[in-house]
């Protein structure tokens, strides 16, 4: 049996992956693909404490988790491609309407 | 060592050489496959957990569903390579130093839980296992949780909808 601790180490590594793709990336897609990544760490850490203190909760709210990802998705990617008609970039350094 | 501890470091370290593929890929298709890789190593660890139906949806929506809807609107685009400017270079100095304080962070805060933790999981076990099977997962779902899993398909519609409406041409 593997420790609990070496799936929540592992799923911090993966979330601190995730952290420092959202702030290197400038692609708006590779953006949104770091945070499905840090979606992806939280579940793995809510899958092994589910496991460890025999909760079947801890599942549950991975489902919906992944649910509401996948909804995320769907309308962060129209998002996407309507800012890349409209500026005709996918750099996130030319949307910057809201920046002064 | 173990059977399970050797297909635990195999995925392990497939899940971190994909998220880290992930960053260094200039090509946004290289990385879209990169955490293609990231997700199927995960699910095989939610096998080894024994968690067989979180591993299917993730297998079928995630690496499926999501990740198809990424590839087809990177080819719809036409993302290029990622371009390097002056903020992306200052984003190397300021980033590499944050990443490394965030991940001490993190390891701090859990090493120190990690005392209360294992009293808990002590207390947690002698209350004996519960197999955490499929069956058992849906009675949850369609019991306790029926609220919130029918709400889901409200926002999954709401989704649909509004992902047409954005993408929609305006005439």
């Amino acid at each position: 049996m593997v420790p609990i601790s070496y799936y929540i180490i592992l799923s911090a590594v993966l979330f601190g992956l995730g952290v420092v793709g959202f702030v290197f990336k400038r692609n708006i897609i590779t953006i949104f693909m770091s945070i499905e990544l840090m979606l992806n760490a939280v579940n793995l850490a809510f899958v092994a404490f589910s496991r460890e203190f025999n909760q079947l909760d801890g599942m549950i709210f991975v489902f919906f988790v992944i649910v509401v990802a996948a909804a995320e998705a769907a309308v962060g990617l129209a998002i996407i491609m309507v800012v890349a008609r409209n500026r005709k970039s996918l750099n996130v350094e030319d949307v910057n309407l809201l920046k002064f | 060592m173990s059977v399970a501890m050797l297909v635990f470091f195999a995925c392990g370290v497939m899940a971190v050489l994909g998220a880290i593929g992930l960053i260094l890929a200039r090509e946004p298709v290289h990385s879209a496959l990169s955490l293609v890789l990231v997700m199927v190593a995960l699910a095989v660890l939610y096998l080894l957990l024994g968690a067989a139906f979180i591993a299917a949806i993730q297998i079928l929506v995630y690496a499926g569903a999501v990740m198809v809807l990424f590839i087809f609107v990177i080819m719809l685009l036409n993302a290029g390579v990622e371009v390097r400017t002056n903020l992306s270079r200052l984003a190397r100095w300021v980033g590499i130093p944050l990443a490394i304080v965030f991940l001490v962070e993190m390891a701090y805060a859990m090493s120190r839980e990690y005392g209360a933790r294992t009293a808990m999981a002590a207390g947690g076990a002698a209350a004996g296992p519960v197999p955490a099977s499929t069956q058992a997962l849906s009675m949850k779902l369609f019991t306790e949780f029926v609220l919130p899993f029918e709400l889901t398909s409200i926002l999954i519609l709401i989704a649909i909808l509004g992902a047409l409406v954005l993408a929609k041409k305006e005439a």
